[in-house]
């Protein structure tokens, strides 16, 4: 049996028709089979990967090509079909095999990476892969930025690889991202052989160290025998409690030494517990202030789409008529067309879910995590409301502002426990009336709409390009920010019906985010729409991926908001630095030294030496044109360098370091609360 | 700012007391003493540190180490119920007509001669902060040539141990 496994030689798993994985009776191959946003609501998240395995049949040889239709049994919910192994027994492999076959087991379909010498020996194995698609980017950052992008599309774990060294640390920045945003990914990078660790050899960074205050957790594997098991628990630790990136760091040596590959491997994790069930009395007691408070508000984070708890907050929404604010991050985990939702809260939220915040007499906060961004000045921040706070990270709770009632768990369980206690309060006859604060809100809402001004040059309002990108492209697009200007925009102009169709860096802020995870999610979803709407700031940190994009055949479309400057930072200089415009001006077009009258770079041409289309839109009245264009085409990526005027800003904006009280709807223009509250 | 004893369970591995000191230093926390050592269990090592802190911060701090994977277990040794001690090792000069005064010293404070050269002796002693201070303070005079000092360590009073149900299995369900 020593040979089957490799895949080359014999009917190994490599060689199986249906593929290891494939859920018998499915009918699409293993790891292609995309779920729709309405499964991300349904599915259980990742379980360890061992769970196949837990049916497989002890001590068989790897499975040929007939057998594996016994042990699989029918998932308990609705699973999109997912590599799975059929028992291999124990089988003599390379260490770069035992992490091929261990990734395939443990349900990576996807890897985004760029080989090089450490990490060598892990490639020649994946090469005879028939479940993995490896996907060669041009820069290790965009690798770690697609799998983030794969992972937020899907609610899968984002795989990224990366040698040692240099392609270690290019890594650093999208693990920085995704830890920020509680992004399941799995980094695995090469290292130097292990009797040259800690030598200066070359090529040799120390990886693990660098990424210890950035991940979740991480390894560093010299064994050949721990590499299966070091897999599947950084897969386990990625994807469950608060997901996170987890890094596998594994020496040359390893990966080319022998070992024996056995699978499932019992995970040794002994300080791993995290808790998904929340405490029953802690949500008796929010259940208790809900009916008591008059003045409710949702406060609902990134952590709902992560638990895919969408269905059962809009079922807790309804049933108390509670209205609802969508940080950043939660863009989409509410319906924005539902009379209930409030819009964004935060710097540059809306004035009706600032106020919402700030004059409500209870937070009910759900996977959410009082980011500086949402509160403004903490300790002016909600001062008349009692706070229940539920997250399924304890270190949330009680971090920036205090709890009331702290609850710890999942946020899916956590809402379901809260509908049933709620009711439980209801039926005895405890329901408050929440018209007149349902009432001062629509009240805001109708006098301080989201809103921007068309320029009187007749040149773009990049407001209005977004703004009919998401109106043409819709709601089951994936849209997918770089971060600035066009990214508060786009969170605030485009409507979002789905979890998971909205794609961002929302923590660390991270400029040349959008190319390569619209990569990523296109990757994960390539039945969507999926939309980058980037800055052309940004765009220039990260563009090399369309040539990843043009060449693997990965169609996204890019949207370059392009006003020839670093567009947030210009609008802090308007107003906080006097118009002292230094260094944020991109254009090089009027000065002396260089060529006048050109653009620099040329997007559309750029685009086109890409293999992509490129087409430029300066007038309002093309925009339509060129975005249904731009929709019509999906064999090759699509570049739209859209004109935009340089002047506009985001509206509204609480000033960084003021309170959420003093936010202005426009340039030197406070809203009136009435009043209210207090 | 209050002085806190945190008694800090880790699965013996390496790596592991650099993921910990990084959450205080983070924090900007000086960590007054730190002690790392085997236990009774060959997988879990036991690391004792003493930080002077606020309530909130440690509190942030602590729940940070409890998501650290290695970690098992850290649980607050309140000092009223909790025996701490630490262990120094002391040069102190000693010539013919100190020599006498120094074994006194010596001899009052429990401690012992471990080592004896023409004019030193090399004394240890072990105690709480408290006694080990005073200690020095009478041994200064004869003059100190070096002193090297433990880090704290302590263990709850009583018969339950923190070890316990430290060692629980990975619950798989979660």
């Amino acid at each position: 049996m020593t040979e089957q496994m490799t895949g080359r030689t014999g009917p190994g798993v490599h060689d199986d028709p249906e593929g290891p994985g494939g859920t018998p009776g499915s009918p699409a191959p293993p790891g292609r089979a995309v779920p729709s946003p309405r499964d991300l609501a349904t599915r259980t998240p990742h379980r360890e990967g061992a769970r196949a395995a837990d049916h497989a049949r002890p001590a068989e040889p790897p499975a040929p090509a007939a057998a594996p239709q016994a042990p699989a049994p029918a998932p308990a919910r609705a699973e999109p079909p997912r590599p799975q192994a059929t028992s291999p027994g124990q089988t003599r492999a390379t260490g770069a095999q035992a992490l091929v076959y261990a990734l395939e087991r443990v349900g990576a379909d996807v890897v985004f990476g760029i080989p090089g010498g450490a990490v060598l020996p892990a490639y020649d194995p994946l090469l005879d892969s028939k479940i993995i698609r490896h996907i060669l980017v041009r820069h290790e950052q965009g690798a770690g930025h697609a799998a983030t992008g794969y992972a937020q599309a899907t609610g899968r774990v984002g795989v990224c690889m990366a040698t040692s060294g240099p392609g270690a640390t290019n890594l650093v920045t999208p693990i920085a991202d995704a830890y920020m945003d509680s992004v399941p990914m799995v980094a695995i990078t090469g290292q130097v052989p292990s009797s040259l660790i800690g030598t200066d050899s070359f090529q040799e960074a120390d990886i693990s160290g660098i990424t210890i205050p950035i991940t979740k957790h991480n390894f560093l594997v010299t064994k050949p025998g721990d590499i299966a098991r070091t897999i599947g628990e950084a897969f386990h630790v990625a994807s469950t409690g608060r997901p996170g990136p987890v890094l596998v760091d594994i020496s040359k040596d390893a990966l080319q030494a022998m070992t024996d590959f056995s699978w499932p491997v019992p995970y040794d994790l002994p300080g791993y517990h995290p808790v998904t069930r929340p405490h029953a009395r802690q949500v008796r007691e929010a259940a208790r202030l809900i009916t008591e408070s008059r003045r409710p508000v949702l406060y609902v984070g990134g952590g709902v789409i992560k638990a895919r708890a969408s269905a059962q907050l809009r079922e807790l929404a309804e049933l108390t008529g509670i209205p609802v604010v969508t940080t950043l991050m939660a863009r989409g985990a509410f319906p924005d067309s539902h009379p209930l939702h409030m819009g964004m809260p935060g710097m540059h939220g809306c004035v009706t879910a600032v106020g919402a915040l700030q004059k409500a007499d209870l937070l009910i906060a759900l996977g959410t995590r009082f980011d500086d961004r949402v509160t403004g000045k903490l300790d002016t921040f909600a001062p008349g409301a009692l706070i229940v706070h539920a997250d399924i990270d304890p270190a949330e709770v009680s971090k920036n502002r205090r709890a009331d009632v702290p609850i710890v768990g999942d946020c899916r369980e956590v809402i379901a426990d809260l509908i049933a206690a709620v009711r439980a309060e209801y039926e005895q006859g405890r329901q408050p009336d929440l018209d007149a604060w349902k009432a001062q809100l629509d009240s805001w809402r109708t006098t301080y709409p989201l809103g921007y001004d068309q320029p009187d040059d007749g040149t773009l309002a990049p407001q209005y390009v977004i703004e009919r990108i998401g109106q043409i492209a819709g709601p089951e697009a994936v849209y997918v920010a770089g971060v600035g200007q066009h990214q508060m925009w786009a969170a605030q102009f485009i409507n979002y019906e789905n979890p998971a169709t909205w794609i961002n860096s929302g923590g660390l802020g991270t400029m040349g985010f959008a190319v390569p995870a619209a990569m990523g999610a296109k990757v994960g979803r390539p039945e969507a729409t999926v939309w980058a709407i980037d800055g052309d700031g940004c765009f220039q940190m990260t563009n090399q991926e369309l040539a990843t994009c043009a060449i693997e055949g990965i169609p996204i479309k890019v949207a370059i908001i392009n006003n020839g400057s670093l567009g947030m930072v210009r609008q802090w200089q308007t107003l906080f630095y006097n118009e002292r415009y230094s260094n944020t001006d991109l254009h090089a077009t009027a000065e002396p030294k260089k060529p006048t009258g050109t653009r620099i770079p040329d997007f559309v041409k750029l685009a086109e030496a890409y293999g992509c289309e490129g087409i430029r839109c300066e007038q309002p009245g093309d925009v339509d044109k060129v975005i249904e264009q731009a929709m019509a085409i999906d064999d090759r990526p699509v570049v739209v360098d859209f004109v935009v005027h340089k002047d506009a800003m985001v509206w509204p904006m609480v000033a960084a370091g003021t309170s959420n009280d003093d936010i202005k709807s426009a340039r030197g223009i406070a809203p009136d609360w009435g009043g209210q509250g207090e | 700012m209050t002085r806190h004893t945190l008694s800090v369970l880790v699965e013996n591995k390496p790596g592991v007391l650099v993921r910990i000191a990084g959450l205080f230093s983070r924090r900007n926390f000086n960590i007054d003493s730190l002690a790392v050592g085997p236990t009774e269990h060959e997988e879990i090592s036991r690391i004792t540190i003493v930080v002077n802190c606020d309530e909130h911060p440690l509190e942030q701090v602590t729940k940070q180490l409890n998501k650290l994977i290695n970690v098992l277990k850290i649980v607050e040794l309140e000092p009223g119920a909790t025996v701490q001690r630490e262990l120094i090792l002391v040069k102190i000069r000693a010539d013919a007509e100190s020599r006498s005064r120094v074994l006194e010293t010596v001899k009052l404070f429990r401690a012992r001669v471990v080592d004896v050269a023409i004019d030193v002796v090399t004394i240890e002693a072990t105690g709480n902060r408290e006694k080990l201070d005073a200690l020095i303070k009478v041994l200064e005079p004869f003059g100190i040539k070096e002193l090297v000092q433990s880090g704290m360590v302590a263990i709850g009073r009583g018969g339950r141990s923190i070890t316990d149900r430290a060692l629980r299995p990975v619950e798989r369900s979660a």
